[in-house]
């Protein structure tokens, strides 16, 4: 019996062999390599260079860093519209809609397995001139409109879109945490409806509106075809700073260093809230 | 009907709106590409006067389309099969056991998810080009799992997570070898979540662009090949195939609830 106790220890790490694996070649490694390069002298393709810190030093007398706070700031712009967006979906999602909710929430799945481009696009048919919103406005009502395109109000609308199943799922796992026999018992106990709300509704479904946050956070400060495709080039996130130091400037070295310098933004995000939350409370365990 | 309940009325009549509201501008993008679709004239101007579906049935006829279908599917099956495999461990191990490495290993796994895609596509491309590895779709195919099988792990956890271990041991306590118990009890019982787990895995490498545009080499798949046409200007093209993944995207997932509901109909 102890032996089949031994055996049944080691069942976790081997199954998890396979994925750990993966990602220490697929996702460790490479991200090595970035950080690696990132020491690297300027414009050089190989790894084998005196290191040293001229890449980040380029960064901040540039303009780079200016990407960076363009990246942060649109991103904290986008999280804070879509939790006001999000939250009354979820709350009907986990509350109110009852049956019907398994439907919409396939239907505000769909989009995600379209590529960004594409559905950004199709953002840009509906508002370019003479397109669906303002040919419609000019043929029934004879207005005439600046298009709305390049602003960026309308990278910020792309990416409200692009992110919003992020914030909307894990948002509908939180609120659907909160036991509805508290809630009475708070109502019943003469609680008004605000109460409620931010004392009962918001602590109990913290951890799946934290999560929501975090990715959308996260993916949003990564985001580059919103602001290159609805945006005009107008705005230049980090991303795209990034990409072009990889591709047109072929300076690898400087891409890598404004890489490690997002990672290290994101993952400051990912462990100050993951830290604070158990996984297996959220996705279900009983 | 009471004032309290006339209130909570409005109240479920409010959120429906805006619920609806929000799935119109969710959609809103793929009927414009609808529109633009369906029409025969070179440029997009609406409302449109001349309707029709010559563009599509151009698209349809196109040698290179038909082989960017081939590329962008393969890699999506590959993608699946590999991913499905790979992760059904990994969610076993994420959900079912309890060991010390756990806790971490959670994070971890959940790490490339919360990870800027094109950067993670550039860190690949630096990377095959360390090893010395040739891009082509295959290397887009490695790409996509870096990303894909953490997804499908999570997708496959969540199934496990309401799996009652009682059952594999009462297989063994009636003598079930090691084979019998996973194929006869376990992977039934998962089924679901893997099923759901391949629909991701071949749905999101389908609609893919950040990974595919830095390491597919001189291969090319539909979103990049939509992507490459957007910025050269415009063709009614677009849309059309734009439209057209849209739909695959929509069917399949539809059709792969639909046979997850009816299969569990069958069974209660």
């Amino acid at each position: 019996m102890a032996d089949l106790g031994r055996q049944r220890a080691r069942q976790g790490p081997l199954n998890a062999l396979p994925v750990a694996i993966f990602l220490l070649i697929g996702f460790a490694a490479p991200l090595l390599g970035v950080i690696i390069f990132s020491f690297m002298p300027e414009r050089t393709f190989s790894l084998w260079q005196a290191p040293g810190l001229g890449n980040y030093a380029t960064i901040f007398t540039g303009t780079s860093y200016l990407s960076l706070l363009w990246s942060l700031g649109l991103a904290a712009v986008t999280v804070c519209l879509l939790a006001v967006i999000c939250y009354p979906i979820a709350y009907g999602l986990a509350r109110v809609f009852g049956r019907w909710s398994t439907l919409l929430t396939l239907l505000f799945t769909i989009p995600l397995f379209v590529s960004e481009n594409v559905r950004l696009y199709g953002w840009i048919l509906f508002f370019i001139k003479n397109g669906v919103m303002l040919g419609t406005l000019k043929s029934l009502f004879g207005i005439e409109m600046e298009s709305w395109l390049f602003t960026e109000g309308m990278i910020v609308l792309g990416m409200v879109y692009v992110y919003l199943p992020f914030m909307l799922f894990p948002m509908t796992l939180g609120v659907s945490m909160v036991p509805q026999e508290t809630r009475d018992a708070a109502f019943d106990l003469g609680a008004s409806k605000w109460q409620v709300f931010r004392e009962v509704d918001l602590p109990l479904a913290m951890p799946g509106i934290m999560i929501g946050f975090l990715l959308s956070f996260v993916l949003a400060v990564g985001a580059l075809v919103e602001a290159k495709v609805l945006g005009g080039q107008r705005v230049i996130p980090i991303v795209h700073d990034i990409e072009l130091a990889f591709t047109y400037a072929q300076n690898w070295p400087l891409g890598s260093a404004m890489a490690v310098l997002l990672m290290v933004v994101v993952a400051t995000f990912v462990l100050l809230v993951l830290r604070r939350f158990d996984l297996d409370t959220i996705l279900g365990r009983r | 009907m009471s004032p309290a309940e006339r209130a909570q009325r409005w109240r479920s009549a409010l959120l429906w709106a805006w619920a609806l509201a929000v799935v119109v501008f969710m959609y809103l993008p793929a009927l414009s590409l609808l529109l633009a679709s369906s029409t025969s004239s070179r440029y997009f101007i609406f409302p449109i006067t001349k309707w029709g579906f010559d563009w599509w049935q151009k698209t349809f006829n196109s040698i290179e389309i038909h082989i960017l279908f081939k590329t962008s599917v393969s890699i999506a099956l590959i993608v699946t099969v590999i991913a499905v495999t790979i992760a059904f461990f990994g969610a076993l191990a994420f959900a079912r056991y309890e060991w010390k490495g756990r806790s971490i290993y959670q994070k971890i796994v959940l790490l490339p998810i919360f990870f800027p895609q094109s950067v993670l596509g550039l860190a690949l491309l630096l990377w095959f080009n360390t090893i010395g590895l040739e891009l082509s779709w295959k290397s887009a195919v490695f790409a996509h799992l870096v990303w894909i099988v953490p997804v499908v792990t999570l997708v496959i956890s969540i199934q496990v997570y309401s799996f009652d271990p009682a059952l594999e041991e009462a297989a063994y306590d009636l003598g079930a070898s090691r084979w019998q118990v996973l194929k006869e009890v376990t992977l039934p019982v998962l089924f679901p979540g893997l099923f759901s787990g391949a629909l991701f895995a071949f749905l999101l490498s389908w609609g893919n662009f950040p990974l595919s545009l830095f390491t597919t080499g001189a291969d090319t798949t539909v979103p990049e090949y939509l992507y490459s046409k957007m910025v050269a200007g415009y063709t009614p093209g677009v849309p059309v195939l734009g439209t057209v993944s849209t739909m695959i995207a929509a069917v399949l997932f539809l059709g792969g609830y639909g046979i997850i509901v009816l299969r569990r109909r069958a069974r209660s």
